[in-house]
């Protein structure tokens, strides 16, 4: 094992090098070994999933004659009680979390190219604790959401919304909004967390097999690419979520 | 575990022989043929759970024919058979049905999609490009067994006191989202769904999978421009699953969100026994945009198989070079890319906004452009051949004679003028029967009558390939002709019975006919069965190169070895089809790992 590392400090270690068949056949037109090629074919199709789900979140929204506004609807903050007023406040903060941890990754995948081990064991932790704070802002903003009284199958949040006032006889009257803006909301970013969730599992594997040396004694640390591939999709898909529920 | 170090990107030291004779000691039976993590074995798994479903979806189809054709008989004794299917004699409607449903959901989906794809992908893939085996073996053999689970999930929803799904194939809601709309609506769409969200699963491993393999794992001299034409088929075909499916991942979760959860992302002012249901502002329309999204890139996973598999066996029968290899491999480029932006064709009337309808008019038509250069050149490949007759020859030009009789049609059914009269008649039936069933079955059969020596080393009866071929052939036709008449005339698709309708009824005989037709290709099937299965162990011993092919897998040995080759991997020197090239020769082909001469190397165009 030591002849091997010894050969890779000789010789800069770089995959895109290599021939990817292991007896020596043709490049991949990519130029990029298997296991990548697989990871951007999933990460393609996996794009089309979401597309299809905001896909159906556009057309609905535009069949309603109204819409929630976000500015009233996300307005909460964890500490400022029932009452607080802070649009869109609690979600950049989400939002910012979840970048943090994509720029740690980023700085995981590079010290795999260094073949530093400690520094890849570290910049993954802050990378799945990144993801595990997302999380945690989710399950603070769906449980106040359904505090508020909305469901998959009802939505509080009406004409009486800032800015989407119904009046009635000149008196604002109170009616449920349009219920498929609960359905889409858990229906989209639970598809989403679910693909957070799924990344940070992936990713807690990706830091044991390299605290046991799993990838150092592969001799390189291409799984970690690929991890860190998948981590910047679910960050990218983020950015269209919240672009179609709190930003539009 | 072995088999996944050989094709792990960076292990270059292996000695593969020494690798191979080591394998051999430590595998069990079941390891061998159960589990396996060899392609050529989950290639065959793939074909024996197809083949089962087949017969399932076939017969299916005969029962429901049978009420076609005799609405008014009793059938005692095949309530003796059917039970729950049967009351007094004859087959509930409800049944009938559920019998539509999951014939179409499991010809399209188990059989011409999962089995065709999975079958030919993989044998032929690493076969052909000279790979010791798909790119992650493991992998290949969960989409196998994601299948088979998915299978297992579908097969059981038919017991179902119930009843098994009953929306049709393409279970548009409101009758798929409402269990109180039907009996099957309830846990039998239940379990369609779940079976087809693993089914995805498998598709999209192994889609995965075929493509790496053909990107990363091709030998030396194996450039993209000389791959056989199978594999550019088969590759496209797995490009357009990973793209495709994942839509109807989405569609089949808001559809379960609906069932499950009381959204109304498809559903909307739905009043039921004068009881007006919660849902608002969903849309049914939403559905079909993604249903066919996937709906309609599904039939060219179906036929792009077929097709480049036909390509191949024509070339090879014919003794000739394919007729323009690029065209094809850009025809198919074509197809691939055109089938994602026609799905609305199959939503003419639902209301869409007519210039929405006319462009989608304009793609339609636009695929007849790659699928007319792909038929020439099947026909040009042909012209002045020294053409062999024989099963597989035999099966690849009947199909391109489907291929040209359905897509015909489709030129009519992709105008959304003409479309109005004929949408939902059994013109739609006869035309994609025709051109995606018949002519994917064909290709199917054509293959299998092609690769059976590579698969099991020996040859398939002729003798009953040849009935097999005339009765399919002649009986295809028989039953689907007719059918274009029966929509022209607006025979609607998917009634129970046309007794009531005055209109209708003057077809009675004419259904008959049909439904004996159907029978007799039913029965006919059944000779291919036993063939297929007297071959394996009774058929003749094939030798090493037994159609005088060019392409890799006939160098590989014949009896199948783990690693596909003993010692080196052969290197390719030329494109697959050189066949004829030396009219002085008494050998009319050579085969891909054939270095070039000397004067060849002067005048070699380079494929």
């Amino acid at each position: 094992m030591a002849e091997v590392l010894e050969i890779q400090e000789e010789h800069h270690f770089d995959p895109l090098t290599l021939p990817n068949n292991g007896e020596g056949g043709e490049e991949s037109p990519m130029k990029i070994s298997y296991g990548k090629t697989m990871m951007w074919y999933f990460l393609l199709s996996d794009a089309f999933t979401f597309s299809a789900f905001l896909i159906a979140y556009a057309a609905i929204r535009i069949s309603q004659p109204w819409w929630p506004n976000p500015n009233s609807v996300f307005k909460g903050f964890p500490g400022f009680g029932p009452e607080a007023n802070l649009p869109l406040g609690f979600v950049s903060v989400m939002t910012f979390v979840l970048i943090l941890s994509s720029v740690a990754v980023v700085r995981a995948v590079q010290e795999g190219h260094r073949m530093n081990k400690k520094g890849v064991m570290i910049w993954m932790f802050f990378g799945i604790l990144g993801g595990v704070a997302f999380l945690g802002c989710q399950a603070w903003e769906w449980n106040n959401l359904i505090h508020e009284g909305l469901r998959p199958f009802y939505n509080p949040f009406g004409p009486d919304a800032n800015g989407l006032t119904h009046l009635v006889e000149e008196h604002q009257q109170w009616s449920p909004g349009p219920v498929a803006f609960g359905a889409l909301f858990f229906g989209i970013t639970g598809f989403h967390g679910f693909h957070v969730f799924t990344g940070v599992l992936l990713n807690v594997w990706g830091f044991v097999a390299t605290s046991m040396g799993v990838f150092h004694r592969r001799g390189h640390y291409e799984m970690i690419e690929k991890l860190g591939l998948y981590w910047h999709f679910v960050d990218l898909v983020w950015v269209f979520v919240f672009l179609a529920f709190y930003l539009m | 575990m072995q088999t996944t170090t050989v094709t792990e990107p960076h292990v270059k030291e292996h000695s593969q022989a020494a690798h191979a004779d080591a394998h051999h000691h430590t595998e069990t039976f079941i390891s061998k043929y159960i589990f396996s993590l060899d392609h050529k074995t989950i290639g065959k798994q793939f074909l024996f759970l197809g083949m089962a479903w087949a017969v399932i979806g076939g017969l299916m189809s005969v029962v429901f024919r049978i009420q076609l054709g005799w609405p008014d008989e009793t059938f005692p004794w095949l309530e003796k058979i059917f039970a729950a299917w049967f009351t007094d004699g004859k087959l509930n409607p409800e049944a009938y049905y559920s019998l539509v449903t999951m014939h179409g959901t499991i010809m399209v989906f188990f059989v011409l999609t999962a089995s065709l794809s999975g079958t030919f992908a993989n044998i032929l893939i690493p076969l052909q490009i000279g790979a010791r085996d798909m790119a992650s073996p493991l992998m290949n053999a969960i989409s196998f067994w994601l299948f088979f689970l998915a299978s297992v999930v579908m097969f059981s929803s038919i017991f179902l006191p119930t009843g098994a799904a009953s929306a049709g194939w393409t279970i548009y809601p409101p009758l798929s989202a409402l269990p109180q709309a039907s009996p099957g609506s309830g846990m039998g769409m239940t379990m369609w769904l779940i079976a087809m969200v693993i089914f995805i699963g498998s598709t999209l491993v192994g889609g995965l999978n075929y493509v790496s393999t053909v990107l990363n794992l091709r030998t030396r001299g194996m450039s993209m421009f000389r791959m056989p034409l199978t594999v550019w088929a088969l590759f496209f075909t797995a490009i357009i699953g990973i793209l495709s499916f994942p839509v109807l991942v989405s569609c089949c979760v808001l559809l379960i969100f609906d069932r499950g959860l009381g959204t109304s992302f498809y559903l909307s002012n739905i009043v039921i026994g004068g009881k007006a249901l919660p849902f608002a502002g969903g849309s049914p329309i939403l559905f079909q945009h993604l249903f066919w999204f996937l709906g309609h890139p599904e039939v060219y996973i179906v036929i792009l198989p077929a097709m480049g598999m036909v390509s191949e066996i024509l070339a090879v029968h014919s003794r000739k070079p394919i007729f323009g290899y690029k065209a094809m491999i850009f025809s198919i480029l074509g197809i691939t890319v055109l089938g994602f932006i026609v799905w609305a064709h199959h939503m003419y009337v639902t209301g869409m906004n007519p210039f929405i309808g006319s462009i989608f008019v304009l793609f339609t038509l636009l695929i007849a452009i790659p699928s007319a250069v792909k038929v020439f050149n099947w026909l040009t490949t042909l012209w002045r051949g020294n053409i062999r007759v024989n099963p597989p020859s035999m099966f690849a030009v009947g199909f391109v004679s489907m291929f040209i009789s359905g897509g015909l049609t489709g030129i009519w059914l992709g105008n959304a003028t003409i479309d109005i009269q004929l949408h939902d008649t059994y013109f739609v039936v006869a035309h994609f029967h025709i051109v995606m069933g018949i002519a994917a079955f064909f290709g199917m059969f054509a293959g299998i009558y092609h690769w059976f020596p590579r698969m099991f080393g020996r040859m398939m009866n002729d003798t009953m390939a040849y009935i097999h071929f005339a009765i399919t052939f002649i009986g295809a036709y028989l039953i689907f002709w007719p059918m274009h008449f029966l929509g022209l005339a607006g025979v609607p698709r998917r009634y129970y019975t046309f007794n009531e309708f005055a209109a209708f009824s003057q077809y009675a005989t004419l259904n008959k006919v049909i439904t004996i037709a159907a029978i007799v290709v039913f029965l006919g099937q059944l000779i291919f069965v036993v063939n297929f299965i007297y071959s394996i162990f009774k058929g003749r011993k094939s030798v090493q190169n037994p159609w005088e092919a060019n392409t890799l897998e006939w160098t590989s040995p014949i009896e199948g070895v783990h690693g596909n080759w003993n010692g080196d991997l052969p290197e390719v020197h030329r494109w697959p089809y050189d066949y004829s090239r030396n009219p002085n020769s008494d050998v009319d082909f050579i085969p891909q790992n054939v270095p070039l001469t000397e004067e060849e190397k002067k005048d070699y165009v380079h494929h």
